[in-house]
């Protein structure tokens, strides 16, 4: 299975995704220019984190205009997997394969922490390798994170088993205090309508060793690689 | 073709949570502004923009707030002026 990594200008995680990918799961990756029309044959596409276009006009608003979202959302059209994490995420909204929006944080502080989300849905190619319930430790490090729809659009993805993740404290549970920016309903994570695209705002590669203080991100690339065959 | 400034209001959806509009609105309340009950804070933008009367210009406009200077989810734009430059 190949990964193709997007660098937009001002991606900054694309460096730790390929980390995770290639040195810590043996896998081959590659990193796609955001002007480049070409998916180079990957079988998985990541929307890294970072701050593309230094976050202009909206968080995602400008990079969905890269030449490369175009063959991006092509591949996601014919199923193959997306996965948007942090700016990936607010990306991937901003183009429309994911309903609903970012904001800036409740608190209005960027938050960087290691946080816990807990699994809601285990039959997603993103989460195949988790129980429901499961509990990951995972970093975020985001100043606009908090995921915001319309009451209908949140009332669908919860009745669809869309909500993939959610914040929750060190018992699972959801309370005030385990949702880091105010995140409508204390989601995490999405998934589409054909379960091929995921946003979520933690990072899971960079919680890929336990050197790092986590190893509980390698379930979601474990789920795909599980799932997803090539 | 005439040349027209547009300037456009954009702000969050009434209803969605605007934390920094909350803390300045808290702030004036703390300087005696007691009157204020709402507070939000968006982007104002202003386009030179080439088009062939003002009512072309602000179609122009509204396609442009409809497809990328508003976020349809959580922003409601407003065209607050176009005047022939």
């Amino acid at each position: 299975m190949k990964f193709g990594i997007v660098t937009f200008p001002g991606s900054n995680c694309d460096y730790d995704s390929y980390h995770a990918v290639t040195d810590v799961l043996g896998l081959p990756a590659v990193y796609l220019w955001h002007k480049s029309t070409d998916l180079e044959g990957v079988d998985v596409v990541v929307l890294p984190g970072g701050f593309s276009y230094g976050d202009y006009l909206r968080a995602g608003a400008i990079a969905r205009f890269s030449p490369i979202m175009r063959e991006v959302a092509a591949h996601a059209r014919a199923g193959g997997p997306v996965l948007g994490i942090c700016n990936g995420f607010q990306i991937a909204c901003e183009a429309g394969l994911l309903p609903g929006a970012l904001l800036r944080n409740s608190g209005l502080k960027f938050v960087g922490d290691t946080v816990r989300v807990r699994v809601e849905n285990a039959d997603t190619m993103f989460s195949a390798r988790c129980e429901v319930g499961d509990v990951l430790r995972i970093p975020v490090a985001h100043g606009d994170g908090r995921y915001t729809a319309d009451d209908e659009t949140l009332d669908r993805l919860e009745g669809e088993g869309r909500v993939v993740f959610r914040y929750v404290n060190a018992a699972g549970e959801r309370d005030t205090t385990s949702n880091p920016n105010g995140s409508m309903r204390d989601i995490a994570g999405i998934i589409s309508a054909e379960g091929n695209v995921l946003g979520i705002m933690p990072h899971p590669e960079r919680a890929m060793e336990d050197l790092v203080g986590s190893s509980d991100g390698r379930r979601i690339f474990e789920s795909l690689l599980a799932r997803v065959s090539a | 073709m005439s040349r027209f400034r547009v300037a456009v209001h954009i702000v969050p959806r009434k209803g969605i949570l605007d934390p920094q509009g909350k803390a300045v609105s808290d702030a004036l309340h703390s300087l005696g502004f007691d009157g204020v009950s709402d507070t939000r804070i968006g982007r104002h933008i202003v386009l030179h923009i080439a088009a062939t009367d003002a009512n072309a210009a602000n179609d122009q406009v509204r396609a442009m707030c409809d497809r990328l200077l508003a976020n349809p989810v959580t922003e409601d734009f407003e065209i607050a002026t176009v005047e022939p430059v």
